[in-house]
């Protein structure tokens, strides 16, 4: 290799898993892999050697549209004063989890 | 001694050996993916060596437990292949290694899931689980570094044709091998050697990678007549036993 040779980095992927049946897939962290498929093994290898998962999502980094926060006013302080949009007033009935 | 104890001892030495060799690769990956990748495979083979070793301690009947029998045997009592006891090389070399490995040991372990021994049995459907994924990995790793630069071509070529010599032995059946598989307790040797071959095949194919048609195999690993790769090895492995015996921590 030469000294003009760059080692390209491996794409940046985001990685979600569900820990079991019923539940959401939950951003777990991120890490490197020239493809998807590489990626799962990749997941499956670094975040459920453990037993944390049924399901792995991995998403391209770049692939994310996120929010700026610089628009963190305009978006989320009108929330602040409509407390009437939380559903505090409906009993949970018992023995129901997760939500 | 008894067949059955020496042909555990070959399944048990395999997954040892070459465990031992791919924790050397801890903290010393290509990216920090593919170093946890493979040292969950080394923790994977250490574990099925622990099966087959108590359970070779047991057919023994001698009072020898699995550490004995790991820590307490020299070179020529050892029954792994050749293959396993090859040098980790740069990362390719042991790619190769492991690729050429897992093909057979899937082909193996699927088989002793047939076994008559329920014991047998039972380790071998825990462990083609595993095998399954190694075998999907590696082989995907020989496909990327296959298709990848002209330099990656070049070396994984030359890896398998380093390797391929130590490709056949465990083709080979002698009296161990067919006593094991005329009670049912383990396939017949060379019943696992078509399907191997198509599958190594397939994968090189895809890999842009030329089969070797070498023919001149090395053979001894399961008898005891090792490399001498792998004295080092067992250095490495057997130090804290042989300096302090029966130390515990």
């Amino acid at each position: 290799m030469t000294s003009n040779d760059v080692k390209p980095e491996w794409p940046l992927w985001e990685i979600f898993i569900r820990s079991q049946h019923g539940l959401a897939h939950k951003h777990v962290g991120s890490l490197h892999a020239v493809d998807g498929a590489s990626a799962i093994h990749h997941a499956r290898d670094v975040y459920t050697r453990r037993n944390e998962g049924v399901s792995i999502w991995a998403v391209r980094a770049a692939d994310i549209v996120a929010s700026s926060p610089g628009d963190k006013e305009a978006l989320f302080d009108p929330a602040q004063s409509k407390v009437y949009r939380h559903p505090t007033f409906f009993p949970t009935p018992d023995g129901v989890k997760n939500l | 001694m008894s067949h059955k104890f020496q042909y555990l001892l070959r399944l048990g030495d395999n997954c040892l050996v070459l465990s031992q060799q791919l924790a050397a690769w801890c903290g010393h990956g290509p990216a920090l993916e593919e170093d946890l990748a493979l040292t969950n495979v080394a923790l994977d083979l250490l574990g099925q060596a622990r099966l087959w070793l108590s359970y070779a301690g047991e057919v023994e009947g001698r009072g020898r437990d699995e550490d004995a029998l790991a820590f307490g045997r020299d070179g020529l009592d050892f029954r792994n292949l050749l293959l396993v006891e090859q040098p980790n090389g740069h990362y390719g070399n042991t790619v190769a290694r492991q690729f050429l490995f897992d093909a057979w040991h899937r082909q193996l372990l699927a088989g002793l899931c047939e076994s008559s021994d329920p014991r047998i049995a039972e380790i071998a459907q825990k462990a083609v689980k595993e095998v399954r994924y190694h075998v999907e990995r590696s082989a995907g790793l020989m496909i990327a570094l296959g298709n990848g630069t002209a330099l990656s071509h070049a070396r994984m070529q030359d890896a398998v044709n380093m390797l391929w010599p130590y490709t056949n032995e465990w083709f080979d059946s002698d009296a161990i091998d067919a006593q094991c598989a005329s009670a049912g307790v383990a396939p017949a040797a060379s019943s696992l050697a078509a399907a191997w071959r198509a599958d190594v095949e397939t994968v090189l194919g895809r890999a842009g990678l030329t089969t070797p048609t070498y023919t001149g195999h090395q053979r001894g690993g399961k008898l005891g007549v090792h490399s001498e790769h792998l004295g080092r090895l067992l250095t490495a492995l057997q130090f804290m036993q042989r300096a302090y015996p029966g130390a515990q921590w």
